[in-house]
């Protein structure tokens, strides 16, 4: 696609939808002739029949994971976002802290889930506590560069009118901040639904309030693959949706007055 | 015009001087004086100290020796705290996420102006530019010379006796530069304004100055004291004469004679 063409609403939505139907096309004819059984590769719809057929079981399951989901993007949002008001308060208390919030990021989630799992009677919080575990370095970092990224004409100016140190995060730290905060959400919103279904694979909990990825867990164990692709599905359509609601609303934001959004379409 | 005695000078500066602690010396002792209602113009090659002097003056950096002394006394003891001075950066400076209303009335906001004040204080301001119409606008949506001028708007809402504008038109295309010299020259004969300008255009301090003061560099200090009493309003008959040439050429020999000794140590 050309850069300094750009193109239309309508194509944007239509040209990802035409790839979309060429692949099910192609992947529904190709079960179809050769035969595949459905319990090696079912055809896309078989999955659509299954998505319906189980969609009570499915619905139940995509609420739980969501929730947790959204829960630890909540909690990410909220404690990311204090943390690096903190960082940004002295040089001191990042550099000693950031060190532990790399830490944080760097060890993989499989290998420390079972052990919150095992400290965290609540298969519920613990699960949720793995998702923002995930989920929150990108908000802490995006958001501790936003606010040291500061225009140091506009910090001259605001020294100059003897504002305060609220005042100067308040009206100047805060707001220009919110690009790169709202960039570090985009990834967190992926990552808490990462966080969500691998902690959820790594506790294995059945039985009530069981999330998308017990689901797909059991559906594997049961050979019973379509239901197993539908719960993917499911996982990736949220997945989607998750990102499309922090694409939305850093638009509602920042399109008025940031470069990044102000090309945007509407 | 805007000469005669006054009671006691806008700031004054005495002996003032500017080190770094990496030992570069940035102004050596300065004297000088500006007293209300002059427009000083600081003039200069780049890195001669005129922001560093300037900044001195609006009270952003400490001397490192001697003293200023702002409206006969200490800054701090001197009315409210940052609403006697505006100040105009070379860039617009502005915030993006504001709109140009938002942004002129800040200083007004931060010095605790009640709502109503401040919305009165930043139509007036914005008024005095001509940007009135713009106040609903995002910088973003305005070329880059009406942003310097929401800039000004900005330094004039606190109604301040002291202007300081460093190279404020510097970045902006001749034409541009040209009109708003005009309409500052304009404005500062209308609110009787204290300026002190920085600039290294010798044609805009002679078209806009009731006084040059031409320094040179490493260590930066003032060289010259020029007084240009030209009568006002000048007008673009002003640039085209033969007085402006010759203001200029007096200028001009005078930051050569600066420049002499520092940029081309070798002829020295």
């Amino acid at each position: 696609m050309m850069d300094n063409d750009a193109p239309s609403r309508m194509l944007r939505v239509a040209a990802p939808a035409l790839i979309a139907v060429l692949l099910l096309a192609a992947w529904q004819g190709l079960v179809v002739a050769y035969d595949v059984p459905k319990y090696i590769v079912p055809s896309p719809l078989v999955v659509l029949q299954t998505l319906i057929a189980d969609r009570a079981l499915l619905a139940d399951a995509l609420f739980v994971t969501l929730g947790i989901a959204l829960t630890a993007l909540a909690i990410a949002t909220v404690v990311g976002t204090l943390v690096a008001l903190l960082f940004v308060q002295s040089r001191w208390i990042e550099m000693s802290l950031f060190p532990y919030a790399v830490l944080l990021q760097v060890t993989p989630i499989v290998a420390i889930a079972p052990l919150i799992i095992i400290w965290v009677k609540d298969t519920r919080i613990a699960l949720i506590l793995c998702a923002v575990v995930v989920a929150i370095f990108p908000i802490i970092a995006n958001t501790t560069l936003g606010l040291r990224s500061v225009d140091h004409g506009l910090l001259n100016l605001f020294r100059m009118c003897r504002a305060s140190r609220w005042q100067v995060l308040l009206r100047l730290r805060i707001p220009g901040a919110l690009p790169y905060f709202f960039g570090g959400l985009r990834i967190a919103s992926g990552l808490a639904l990462i966080g969500a279904v691998v902690a959820e694979f790594v506790a294995g909990t059945g039985g009530q309030g069981a999330g998308l990825a017990y689901q797909i867990l059991l559906a594997g164990m049961q050979l019973n693959i379509p239901r197993l692709f539908a719960a993917l599905f499911l996982i990736a359509a949220a997945g989607i949706a998750l990102f499309a609601a922090t694409v939305w609303l850093s638009h509602a934001v920042l399109s008025s007055w940031h470069e990044s959004e102000a090309a945007a379409p509407g | 015009m805007a000469n005669g005695a006054q009671v006691a000078p806008v700031v004054a500066i005495a002996r003032a001087e500017k080190s770094y602690p990496n030992g570069t010396r940035a102004l050596a002792p300065i004297d000088l004086e500006i007293r209300g209602g002059e427009f000083l113009t600081l003039l200069g090659p780049s890195g001669c100290g005129k922001t560093t002097l300037l900044n001195l003056i609006a009270g952003l950096i400490a001397p490192s020796g001697g003293a200023l002394r702002w409206w006969g006394g200490d800054f701090t003891a001197t009315g409210v705290p940052g609403r006697r001075q505006g100040f105009v950066f070379q860039a617009p400076t502005l915030m993006p996420w504001a709109r140009v209303e938002a942004n002129v009335r800040l200083p007004l906001d931060l010095a605790g102006v009640d709502r109503d004040t401040a919305t009165r204080g930043a139509v007036a301001a914005l008024t005095q530019v001509g940007l009135a119409e713009f106040a609903r606008h995002y910088p973003r949506e305005l070329s880059g010379g009406m942003q310097m001028r929401v800039s000004i708007a900005r330094a004039l809402a606190t109604v301040p006796d002291l202007l300081l504008m460093d190279e404020p038109f510097g970045a902006l295309d001749e034409f541009t530069r040209q009109r708003l010299d005009g309409e500052l020259a304009a404005l500062w004969a209308a609110r009787g304004l204290t300026v002190v300008f920085v600039t290294h255009s010798i044609y805009e301090a002679v078209f806009l100055s009731t006084r040059v003061a031409v320094m040179g560099a490493r260590p930066g200090r003032v060289i010259a004291d020029v007084p240009i009493d030209e009568p006002f309003p000048r007008g673009d008959a002003f640039r085209v004469s033969t007085t402006f040439a010759r203001r200029c050429q007096q200028l001009s020999a005078l930051v050569a004679e600066a420049g002499a000794g520092t940029l081309h140590p070798e002829q020295s």
